[in-house]
């Protein structure tokens, strides 16, 4: 097995009380545990095990519902993603355009696989299915930008652009 | 609350502003002398276009027509979908009916000057299909990309405002609503929709009067009416482009669905990886909301009817109607056995139904123009009309809408504009990792729900994804297969294991370690996957491998036992070797490999060490004196 790199909850007690009034929310919608995993993941980024524990209490069901659920769909992450969120779409449309080797060239890049995080912190990435921009295949985001017709030359420059910024702050 | 004469005053008050875009030319330029503006220009704002930067020309627009002091005079519409992807960000100029293509802020300040306030076009802008040698223009419609094409799912997309509700009621929106709940019984709304033989858009190709007429014959005080937004299938994005484009007629259309069936309340299932639908579906359900098109007693009778917007959470199997009723009710999404079927009990045990996006965009024409229009489109089986999201290897990838009954051959070559790059066709690919390849010999097969199960595929929501030559048949099955195992739910045997061995199979066949007896290994396990898996995810996973193994076993024997592959896709049956005579020994090649694979002295033919080697192709393309050959 490998190592798995457990990282510390550093929940705040503002992240708290933004939790407990999404939970309020959705307390009697049915079907309202979606909605409040949805929420608290963008509240915390990700859904550690502590986050979990609070929507089980919050909504009264077992944490292993709660594991259940937040482990089937693949939008809910949980291990803390990358300051940059780097995704490389391998829906049909870009593969055949060669999205694989777009991957590889960021793999390469940062030195880690599809669904890891940098030691530092700065880059996560994700292969994700078809995010709909066909027309620009192959297809890669960093954050909310999307980069289109991409080839593996441009990898470099494009994640040195991230970098350079998060070196600067 | 709304009555039909206020609905009328409002349409009758924006029609011309909206005709405006349908007509070009003479009759437009005097229709838009009723408007306020003498000219529109509509600008993209779906998915496609915005990724390659459309909200920045748009706000160059804004800034640049108020320096000059024409905001008064044009009005900018961010409009959903035109369907010509490739070619955004889009902006069309009416009355003229200009179609610019691939915009940037800088041609748009150029535009402004010259075409909006001067009234000359700027030619070089121009989609050059539009553009005639001798100089005049060709209207939008006339193009090859739209000439083959019938707008009926998709006819506001690309025309309305799809945030603002009186645009769409400007083009006869909630006027099928209107005429349903004040003179329609439910049975007479079922049948019109059963006479004009609609099918499931989403894959299935299930008749949707029939549906709606089981969940009309259950008992029950509550139903439920769900639209399935979870468009999953790699490559589709035509469900994505009508919430984006013209979201109202999918709340119009539940709204009927309703009504007809005895259900108060709609959920939508949209994937969350389609902010802009999300947040536009969100606009039109609240506006709807606001003029009381949605909620109690609309227009005036007792019938009242309310959505709420659902997001999915990234997986493929909730686009399957019962996984995706389980994931409404906040649970794992995985299927449940069938029956009792979801028109018995559905979501929350009760009665529901479950249409597609463009299911239900279909559904407000059917009553406005009836049975009889619809059904004489399209072919005896499959009526009306199908839109495809064309893919892959083509030149005009873009959204499509055709009649059923149209060939592939029109699709590809002539309303798709052929493969680019002087490649040769391969096969097309529908139905996604449900689906399967369609090769050459049947290009000209008409399309419909029936035609491509027999070709060993099957419709699908749409996606269709042209391949070339480079494409290999064994690679493209091994990532449906990657693609199927990762979202098999795991819930039933057949479809967990059967679809990972299936891919080990394959795997073994792309590292060329495949034996022959591993082709009747396959026929057998899809055999059984086929018939035992729970849902049509395990049922129709082994459809990829399946029908190019029938059209294209020759590629699977070339990886088998020749260890070669013909397209040279398959990394570890791929080989780059240095020509002596060619090397020069420059050392170019060396320096560059990452695998340091490369050896050799200066001045003398390099070697590269196969071990080591990556077949990443860096030597190859580096190599000036082309010495490097890939086997």
């Amino acid at each position: 097995m490998e190592k798995q790199t457990v990282h510390a909850f550093t929940g705040t007690a503002e992240q708290e009380s933004q939790l407990k009034e999404v939970i309020k929310q959705h307390h009697d919608q049915p079907g309202g545990l979606m909605p409040v995993l949805q929420g608290a993941q963008e509240i915390y980024g990700y859904l550690p095990i502590e986050v979990q524990q609070m929507i089980a209490d919050g909504l009264n069901i077992s944490l292993s519902e709660v594991y259940g659920v937040a482990t089937f769909y693949s939008q809910f992450s949980l291990t803390p993603k990358g300051k940059n969120r780097i995704s490389v779409c391998l829906g049909t449309a870009c593969y055949v355009k060669g999205a694989d080797k777009v991957l590889e060239a960021v793999e390469n890049k940062l030195g880690i696989k599809s669904g890891e995080c940098t030691e530092d912190g700065l880059f996560s990435l994700d292969s994700t299915r078809c995010v709909g921009a066909c027309g620009l295949a192959p297809v890669m985001l960093v954050n909310d930008e999307v980069y289109g017709k991409m080839t593996p030359e441009q990898v470099d420059k494009i994640i040195d652009k991230y970098a350079k910024a998060g070196d600067a702050q | 609350m709304m009555t039909i004469e206020q609905l009328n005053k409002i349409r009758d008050a924006k029609r011309d502003l909206v005709m405006v875009r349908k007509l070009i030319k003479e009759q437009g330029e005097e229709m838009a002398k009723h408007t306020g503006y003498k000219k529109q220009v509509l600008v993209c704002g779906g998915t496609g276009c915005t990724s390659s930067g459309s909200h920045k020309v748009i706000d160059t627009l804004e800034k640049s027509l108020k320096e000059h002091g024409l905001e008064n005079d044009i009005l900018v519409v961010r409009t959903g979908c035109f369907g010509l992807c490739a070619l955004g960000p889009i902006m069309i100029v009416y009355p003229e009916g200009c179609f610019y293509s691939q915009m940037t802020p800088e041609h748009v300040e150029r535009i402004v000057e010259e075409h909006l306030r001067d009234g000359n076009v700027v030619k070089e802008y121009l989609y050059q299909e539009t553009v005639h040698s001798d100089g005049s223009i060709l209207s939008l419609n006339e193009t090859a990309f739209y000439k083959k094409q019938m707008r009926v799912a998709l006819r506001n997309c690309g025309v309305i405002d799809p945030e603002q509700i009186e645009e769409y009621i400007a083009v006869d929106g909630y006027q099928a609503l209107a005429k349903v709940v004040t003179s329609m019984t439910g049975d007479e709304v079922i049948d019109e929709v059963t006479k004009s033989g609609l099918r499931g858009r989403g894959g299935g190709g299930f008749p949707t009067g029939r549906k709606w007429a089981f969940a009309k014959a259950s008992e029950s005080d509550i139903k439920y009416v769900c639209c399935n937004a979870d468009e999953g299938d790699p490559g589709a994005f035509m469900d994505r482009s009508i919430l984006e484009g013209d979201p109202h007629c999918v709340i119009e259309a539940m709204a009927i669905a309703g009504y007809s069936i005895g259900a108060q309340k709609g959920y939508v299932y949209v994937r969350a990886e389609y902010p802009i639908a999300v947040k536009r579906l969100q606009i039109a359900v609240d506006q709807a909301r606001e003029y009381g098109l949605l909620g109690e007693h609309i227009f005036g009778t007792d019938f009242s009817f309310d959505i709420e917007i659902r997001l999915g959470a990234g997986a493929f199997v909730c686009g399957e109607e019962t996984a995706l009723m389980t994931s409404i009710e906040g649970h794992r999404g995985e299927p449940r056995p069938r029956p009792p079927f979801p028109a018995v009990k559905g979501l929350f045990d009760k009665p529901t139904i479950l249409n597609n996006v463009e299911t239900n965009a279909n559904i407000a024409q059917i009553i406005l123009k009836g049975a009889d229009w619809f059904s004489s489109i399209g072919t005896e089986k499959s009526k009306g009309t199908k839109v495809f999201a064309l893919g892959g290897k083509i030149t005009n990838v873009g959204l499509v809408e055709i009649p059923m009954g149209t060939t592939l051959r029109e699709i590809v070559e002539e309303i798709g504009g052929g493969i680019p790059n002087g490649k040769k066709f391969k096969a097309a690919q529908t139905g996604g990792p449900s689906g399967g390849c369609i090769p050459a010999s049947h290009l000209d097969t008409p399309i419909d729900y029936d035609s491509l199960i027999a070709l060993g595929s099957m419709m699908g929501s749409g996606g269709l994804i042209i391949l070339d030559e480079d494409t290999c048949m064994v690679d493209i099955s091994k990532f449906y297969l990657d693609f199927t195992v990762d979202e098999s739910c795991g819930k039933c045997t057949p479809c967990r294991i059967g679809t990972k061995r299936l891919n080990q199979l394959l795997e073994k066949i792309t590292e060329g370690k495949g034996e022959m007896e591993d082709l009747e290994k396959i026929e057998e396990l899809a055999k059984h996957m086929k018939s035992s898996s729970l849902c049509a995810l395990g049922q129709s996973a082994p459809n990829p491998v399946l029908s190019t193994l029938n059209y294209f076993r020759d590629e699977y024997l070339a990886h088998i036992q020749d260890k070669k592959c013909p397209a040279g896709v398959c990394k570890k049956l791929m080989r780059y070797e240095i020509k002596p005579d060619l090397c020069k020994g420059c050392t170019l090649c060396a320096r560059n490999c990452p695998a340091n694979a490369i050896t050799g002295k200066v001045r003398e033919p390099h070697v590269i060490d196969q071990n080591k080697c990556i077949k990443c192709g860096v030597c190859m393309q580096n190599c000036k004196f082309n010495a490097i050959e890939k086997n």
